[in-house]
């Protein structure tokens, strides 16, 4: 697991595209700005779309950590709301 | 968690959408709609909705389904024959989406049941197919101070346009009082494409979901026409009347009224 001060963690393993950057979505819209939150997921096609989504809304990416089991985890900073 | 995992999946397109997003998806699941007629524009616009995920959908019709209405009704099937329409609506919102609440209201709406009906919507979309009705909505509506989806088709042809209170002209600014019992036919003596009507309920729908998300232009201060077989749309702009009946600076109309409708249009 990641070594990274976070607020809160989502697990999106458990879903395939495009549901993995909606759960993301859903789970980020439950923090306040500036706010850190770590996201598990398959490495693959989500580890491919997903930060590039969520760096689309706005938020600042600090971090993607191999956790050596097949996922990863993003660690993602929250921008301002409406960005 | 906001939403369940099947909400998500089943809502994603919407909450991927950096306009609509988590918060629009939770305004149209808390949002409540009135679908007046459930006919060729109730119908796209019923099923549109429940597919968005609207929380609450009243539909109201009097009207069982009769054959000829299949050819454009698309909430009712050749099984729904003979079945009050509101109820066979409810079935086809409810085969689309379980999670949300349809509110049958088999009546015709009238001066006298028009204020209690509409109270407990957010919005209303008029999907009837007379004028005695859209005046009927369309006073209700300003006075009661309620948004709505004003529409009528005939033949290749369309128009709608949307009242939102304070902003631009209500129905009555741009058409004063309906016309002569005959002067305008029916669809049902004049005839419509099945397709007219799914496409301006489905702009009827497109309205609501923009108003409740909160995002877009609304086709308020416009009258949105549409013509089939020259392929063309055109935007009428359409200020609001000072001197309008009922929504003007001194209205005349203070409480809704019945126009007498034709035999003909009240079986339609």
């Amino acid at each position: 697991m990641p070594e990274y001060p976070v607020d809160e963690s989502v697990d999106i393993t458990d879903v395939v595209c495009p549901v993995t950057f909606v759960k993301a979505k859903v789970a980020m819209e439950e923090l306040e700005e500036g706010q850190v939150i770590s996201i598990r997921m398959n490495e693959g096609e989500p580890v491919q779309n997903v930060p590039r989504s969520i760096k689309d809304e706005g938020h600042q990416i600090l971090k993607l950590i191999d956790n050596k089991d097949g996922t990863c985890s993003l660690i993602v900073r929250k921008g301002r709301e409406d960005a | 968690m906001i939403f369940s995992n099947a909400q998500m999946e089943r809502y994603s397109r919407h909450i991927i959408l950096k306009e609509v997003g988590v918060k629009g998806q939770k305004r149209l699941m808390e949002s409540r709609v009135l679908i007046v007629g459930a006919g060729g524009l109730g119908s796209p616009a019923a099923l549109y909705l429940a597919a968005a995920g609207v929380g609450v959908i009243g539909i109201a019709d009097a009207d069982a389904v009769d054959l000829s209405n299949l050819q454009r009704q698309v909430l009712h099937g050749a099984a729904d024959v003979g079945k009050p329409k509101v109820d066979s609506a409810r079935e086809a919102m409810e085969a689309v989406n379980p999670d949300i609440k349809v509110n049958a209201h088999r009546i015709f709406v009238n001066a006298n049941n028009v204020l209690d009906l509409i109270e407990n919507y957010d919005f209303v979309i008029d999907g009837t197919d007379n004028f005695p009705a859209k005046f009927l909505i369309n006073d209700a509506c300003v006075l009661a101070r309620k948004p709505f989806s004003h529409a009528g088709i005939i033949r290749f042809q369309g128009q709608l346009m949307t009242y939102v209170p304070g902003a631009g002209p209500c129905y009555r600014c741009v058409f004063e009082t309906p016309p002569p019992p005959d002067a305008v036919p029916t669809c049902r003596q004049a005839g419509v494409i099945g397709a007219v009507a799914g496409v301006i309920g489905s702009l009827q729908a497109m309205e609501a979901v923009k108003y409740i998300v909160g995002i877009g232009q609304l086709l308020t201060g416009s009258l949105l026409t549409y013509d089939a077989l020259a392929m063309e749309f055109r935007k009428l702009k359409l200020p609001r009347r000072d001197d309008c009946a009922v929504c003007g600076d001194s209205p005349s109309i203070v409480k809704p009224f019945d126009y007498e409708a034709t035999v003909c249009e009240v079986s339609l």
